[in-house]
């Protein structure tokens, strides 16, 4: 059985305008979203900004209660919870922020920090506590000596290295990483990068990995699932969606990113015009006006989700090119 | 590369004064930048890249920065120590820059046409009715849709995308013979990115322009610059051709950087290499090799003197390592 499943999971947020403040339209940031992530894989979400990734992940975890939809992890719908069973779930599912430098309080020791989510759970003496630190802190590879000092004292890469520890306090089963590594330099990040997979390898963790960064993504997940406006556009795993790209924005947004090679130039589909705002979705497939390979019914019709995939291995991609 | 180069930076040393004493944020550095082509500057958060296109550019703040020694000569003409009247007369004309954030370059309260036609009119003379047709055939170059419509906008109604090249298409009107272009589309989505990147590369060649764009990112160097250094702690560690540069690295630190980026299409969930450590503390720098620390090819010399670039610049590609690859 799936640790995770998301079924059609929806977040709007409404725009109010004019003097009254009234609501004159809703911004569907997440539109619609299925997936499952087993016990102990990673799922990568990729897309660019403002393409409801971030709020898919915080629907997910409630920080963000969803308009619709269900959330349903180890067989429990999290949207339709009671608010104290609600309490008692979240000891499963943690957060990693992007930003280290806004994420930890600068008022807190690193042991204050890493304590805290023991402390609202109620678990242990203040005694084990403390253990549990020390041995956190070495699991993310930091010497326990670092205890008493606060957030400002270290590096970035260090900094991400209390806020794993922290996630890892309650030993959650689902992680969420919102683009974990985006502010870390190359070499620090390949340093996080690495924790982040053994930490999945030995202990077992489901993450969902949120990026911008399509080379992060494919080094960290099984599957790979490509958001744009709001929608779950292609869903497949993640050696076949670098292959084998199927969704037209997913090829696009694949050629983009820059090769450290330069003997590999240009095989780039530059696409034009920019991300619609997701307050005015186009019609039908809401990639649709910036399509290279567009056709009549994509500006009517939405498409449906195929599975494109061989027998066994699902492939899903939302796109009228393969109906 | 023949001819004398545009732009000669000359063991360049810039200093910044903080509380806990002077750092030295660019250390006796020096290249060159020949007409049309692209130098790339790379490294990581501290390297002191940016620090050297602000120096370019007369831009460091002073005080607490001042550029402590070496020399910046743009067509011959020793730019370090002009008073700012002059250096102000140099930026916009002859040297133009494009930031990472395109509304800091901006003015929200204007619309773009006008603040086109401010520096058009001010720098080459036009009239309002010519700058305002200038402006919108800049807008086009920079692959505007419908320039004559945007040219009445306000920057908040523009895409991220679009500021950027707006911002480019200023930096063009004078006809600049430098271009300084600090991380120019880190701030932009990838498929942004990619249109941004391959306008950048088009003007550069249209243009015969000089460019030094400065960027963290190897990948926008391989796509976009003829030559380029790697810069660590300050120092130049490696000046190369981008051919040898990439196929051919040769300092520890740039084979490191290159072997920690996970590429797209390589797909294994094996360990990423790693460079591991940290940056030295500018204020506490090691007296020899400021890599040594974190380097795997480290021998007792490395701790002792700081190597300099070997040979010189008709080398095709110049490495400061005492055990290079």
């Amino acid at each position: 059985m799936a640790l995770l499943e998301v079924k059609e999971l929806t977040k709007h947020f409404p725009v109010r305008g004019g003097l009254l403040r009234r609501v004159v339209a809703q911004v569907k940031a997440v539109d619609g979203v299925s997936f499952s992530l087993e016990a102990g894989r990673t799922l990568g979400l990729v897309g660019e900004s403002g393409c409801g990734k971030s709020t898919l992940g915080r629907a997910i975890l409630q920080l963000q209660r969803p308009t619709s939809g269900q959330v349903i992890l180890e067989g429990e719908d999290l949207v339709r919870t009671s608010p104290r069973r609600l309490l008692e779930m979240r000891r499963e599912m943690q957060i990693i922020f992007q930003d280290p430098f806004a994420s930890l309080s600068p008022r807190r020791t690193v042991a204050q920090t890493i304590r805290e989510p023991l402390e609202v759970h109620r678990i242990g003496t203040p005694a084990e506590r403390n253990a549990k630190v020390e041995e956190l802190l070495q699991v993310v590879g930091m010497r326990p000596a670092v205890m008493d000092r606060y957030p400002h004292e270290f590096s970035g890469g260090q900094r991400q290295r209390i806020g794993i520890a922290r996630a890892l306090a309650l030993n959650p089963k689902l992680i969420v990483a919102d683009e974990p590594v985006s502010a870390l330099d190359v070499s620090v990040r390949a340093q996080v990068l690495n924790l982040i997979a053994r930490l999945q390898r030995e202990r077992g963790i489901s993450f969902l990995f949120i990026s911008h960064d399509l080379s992060v993504v494919e080094h960290v997940s099984d599957h790979v699932g490509v958001m744009y406006l709001g929608k779950l556009v292609e869903l497949a795993p993640a050696h076949e969606i670098y292959r084998d790209p199927r969704h037209p924005y997913t090829q696009a947004l694949l050629s983009a990113v820059p090769v450290p090679d330069p003997k590999r130039k240009s095989r780039r589909m530059v696409l034009t015009g920019d991300v619609p705002s997701p307050m005015d979705p186009p019609p039908g497939c809401p990639f649709h006006k910036r399509c290279p390979k567009v056709m009549d019914v994509c500006s009517k019709v939405v498409p449906p989700v195929l599975d494109v995939g061989a027998a066994g291995r699902p492939h899903r991609v939302a796109c009228h090119l393969y109906a | 590369m023949s001819g004398a180069p545009l732009l000669s930076v000359r063991d360049l040393v810039v200093e910044f004064a903080t509380e806990q004493g002077v750092v030295r944020a660019v250390d006796r550095v020096s290249f060159d930048v020949h007409r049309n082509e692209t130098l790339g500057i790379v490294g990581e958060s501290g390297c002191g890249k940016t620090v050297t296109g602000l120096a370019i550019l007369g831009l460091i703040p002073s005080p607490p920065g001042r550029i402590a020694g070496g020399s910046i000569l743009l067509e011959g003409r020793e730019l370090v120590g002009l008073p700012e009247s002059q250096l102000r007369g140099i930026r916009g004309r002859d040297i133009a820059m494009v930031f990472q954030e395109p509304m800091t370059a901006l003015n929200p309260v204007f619309t773009v046409g006008s603040q086109m036609t401010d520096v058009l009119r001010r720098y080459r003379g036009l009239t309002q009715r010519q700058a305002r047709g200038a402006a919108i055939e800049l807008l086009a170059k920079v692959g505007i849709p419908a320039p004559e419509k945007r040219i009445d906008e306000y920057p908040h109604q523009l895409s991220g995308g679009m500021r950027q090249r707006v911002v480019i298409a200023m930096a063009l009107s004078c006809d600049p013979k430098l271009i300084v272009a600090d991380e120019p589309t880190t701030a932009l989505d990838v498929t942004t990115q990619a249109q941004v990147l391959e306008q950048i590369v088009k003007l550069q060649q249209e243009f015969h322009m000089a460019m030094v764009l400065v960027t963290h990112d190897l990948g926008v160097v391989a796509e976009t610059c003829h030559r380029a250094i790697v810069m660590y702690c300050g120092r130049i560690a490696e000046k190369a051709e981008i051919g040898p540069l990439f196929a051919h690295p040769r300092h520890p630190y740039t084979v490191g950087l290159l072997e920690s980026i996970p590429r797209v299409g390589e797909h294994e969930k094996e360990d990423l290499a790693v460079i591991p450590g940290m940056v030295p503390d500018l204020l506490h720098l090691p007296p020899g090799c400021r890599f040594a620390d974190r380097c795997m090819r480290r021998q007792p010399l490395c701790d002792e003197s700081l190597p300099e670039l070997d040979g010189d610049d008709s080398a095709r590609s110049r490495v400061a390592c005492y055990h290079p690859f």
